[in-house]
């Protein structure tokens, strides 16, 4: 197997250990005293978000994960899985409910969204980093703070997402929001 | 002319030069009140070469190639032939290189702030280092209390001693003297369970090494399983090392030896031999006691920063990782 250097690693780097693909989330290089020098990681494991310690010396080698990315198009929900088409080969794909999380409520069909592959297995989908979604439940703003982005109250989408929004959104507005964070980004338009 | 996307580096590396304005000037008053700390007190300022023949052999510091030469990793083997010279009380704050050191607390290319005192030895430079620290906190943030990477430390009161078999034995329950006989295992005790665990609201001195991690100290008169070394952390930031410098050639001569096997076993660059150290420790040092300190890491903390790369002009190659 292709190996990194312990040298190599640095945040960000996707590592495999014990045949596992892990993102190493913080790095410290440690060289205490005048001894050897020691890689400190901080790991997420990219299949169910564990974390864990690793400290690397210079000998040592960490393996380099298969991993490749595919567009993929969101095709629809088969009451258990979610399940994907490659963009080119139309091959279809299907990932748990517990891979994507709150990211169920994002899905948008015929989508465009980046597959994330571990040794051939869909590990991981990338949506679109914004949609859109109709707001279908929230408290009326309060008069005289309507131009504060920055006070925020709970709202529920069409589709039962909930989040919060700034007090000027009203029920049937349509907002963005950013599916990295699950968090509001702009408003699109008023209902 | 400059491509699009080249002209819009140059704004991202100019804005990011902007913000370490503040941080170069701040460094320029420690500085001052360094030089100030040390000239006051008898201390001669040097200037040693930057590129050298031959680096100390020490088993974990590269040195970059530089032609023929190196750069140097630190100003130990000049410093003390200027001490064979008969020069007693020596400082200098200039670049050193270290190939392959990067992160928060490391860069490939840094200021030691080195001092020699003849006739001394390794406590009174503890004494003597925790005084002008003192000082330049005073003059350049108005205090000695100071705040870095989560902690509070007060500068101005006693600093916690704390002897490297205790340490061990207290944070790790574990015997420093067994542990230094396995490579890195020593180190990776020290970074996991000792140094989390040292005392964070004052700095705290770890002091007297097993021998092996004592390349240029003289072992102790009273203990020859030990050797003359402490080592300052402040807010968990190892700061300063320093020796109770060892001045027997023959000592030395194996010590570079021995340095120079595990470089070989370990493939990495072997060095020449630093002859002209070497000649002079053979026509002799006075008894000396020497101490290198990170001067980065200093201004790193007396600024409140946490990492060097908020305070340090940004390095071409870019060493400073997360």
């Amino acid at each position: 197997m292709a190996m990194y250097d312990a040298a190599d690693l640095k945040k960000g780097l996707k590592v495999e250990i014990d045949g596992q693909p892990y993102v190493i989330t913080d790095f410290e290089f440690c060289k205490p005293g005048k001894g050897t020098a020691l890689y400190r990681c901080k790991l997420k494991s990219m299949i169910n978000g564990s974390t864990m310690d690793r400290t690397y010396r210079p000998v040592d080698k960490v393996g380099i994960p298969n991993l490749e990315e595919r567009d993929m198009y969101y095709s629809y929900h088969d009451g258990q899985n979610y399940v994907f088409s490659d963009a080119e080969t139309y091959e279809e794909i299907s990932i748990n409910e517990e891979s994507l999380g709150k990211r169920t409520y994002f899905l948008i069909e015929e989508a465009l969204c980046q597959g994330l592959f571990f040794n051939g297995k869909l590990i991981d989908i990338t949506l679109p980093t914004f949609i859109e979604k109709v707001v279908a439940e929230t408290e009326p703003g309060v008069r005289g703070d309507t131009a504060s982005s920055n006070v925020m109250k709970p709202a529920k989408t069409d589709n039962g997402y909930e989040l919060m929004v700034p007090l000027f959104i009203n029920v049937g507005d349509t907002i963005r929001i950013d599916t990295r964070t699950g968090e509001y980004a702009e408003r699109v338009s008023k209902g | 002319m400059p491509s699009a996307s080249a002209k819009a580096d140059i704004v991202d590396s100019l804005d990011r030069l902007r913000q370490t304005v503040p941080a170069l000037k701040f460094r320029a008053r420690v500085l001052a009140s360094i030089r100030a700390g040390f000239d006051s007190r008898g201390f001669t300022e040097v200037t040693t070469p930057v590129r050298i023949a031959a680096p100390a052999a020490e088993e974990y510091i590269d040195a970059p190639p530089s032609g023929a030469f190196f750069l140097r990793t630190s100003p130990e083997l000049e410093m003390k032939r200027l001490l064979c010279a008969g020069m007693e009380r020596i400082y200098q704050i200039g670049p050193c290189f270290r190939a392959g050191e990067r992160g928060r607390l490391h860069r490939t290319e840094f200021d030691m702030l080195e001092f020699y005192m003849a006739h001394a030895d390794y406590l009174e430079l503890l004494a003597l280092i925790r005084e002008i620290i003192i000082e330049t906190a005073v003059k350049c943030t108005g205090g000695t209390k100071i705040k870095s990477r989560g902690c509070e430390v007060e500068l101005g009161g006693e600093w916690a001693m704390i002897p490297v078999r205790e340490a061990f034995r207290k944070f790790a329950g574990i015997s420093a003297d067994e542990v230094a006989e396995q490579e890195s295992l020593f180190e990776e005790i020290l970074v996991g369970k000792v140094e989390p665990n040292l005392p964070k609201d004052r700095p705290c001195v770890l002091i007297d090494y097993p021998v092996r991690f004592g390349a240029f100290a003289r072992t102790k008169p009273s203990d020859p399983t030990l050797v003359e070394r402490w080592e300052v952390y402040v807010a968990g930031v190892e700061l300063a090392n320093t020796y109770g410098e060892l001045i027997d050639p023959v000592v030395q001569r194996e010590r570079f030896a021995a340095a120079r096997a595990t470089r070989k076993r370990l493939g990495l660059t072997e060095y020449p031999e630093p002859t002209a150290f070497l000649d002079a420790i053979d026509r002799g040092m006075p008894p000396a006691a020497g101490s290198a300190l990170g001067f980065d890491r200093l201004v790193m903390l007396l600024a409140g920063a946490d990492s060097l790369a908020q305070i340090d002009f940004p390095l071409d190659d870019d060493g400073q990782g997360s």
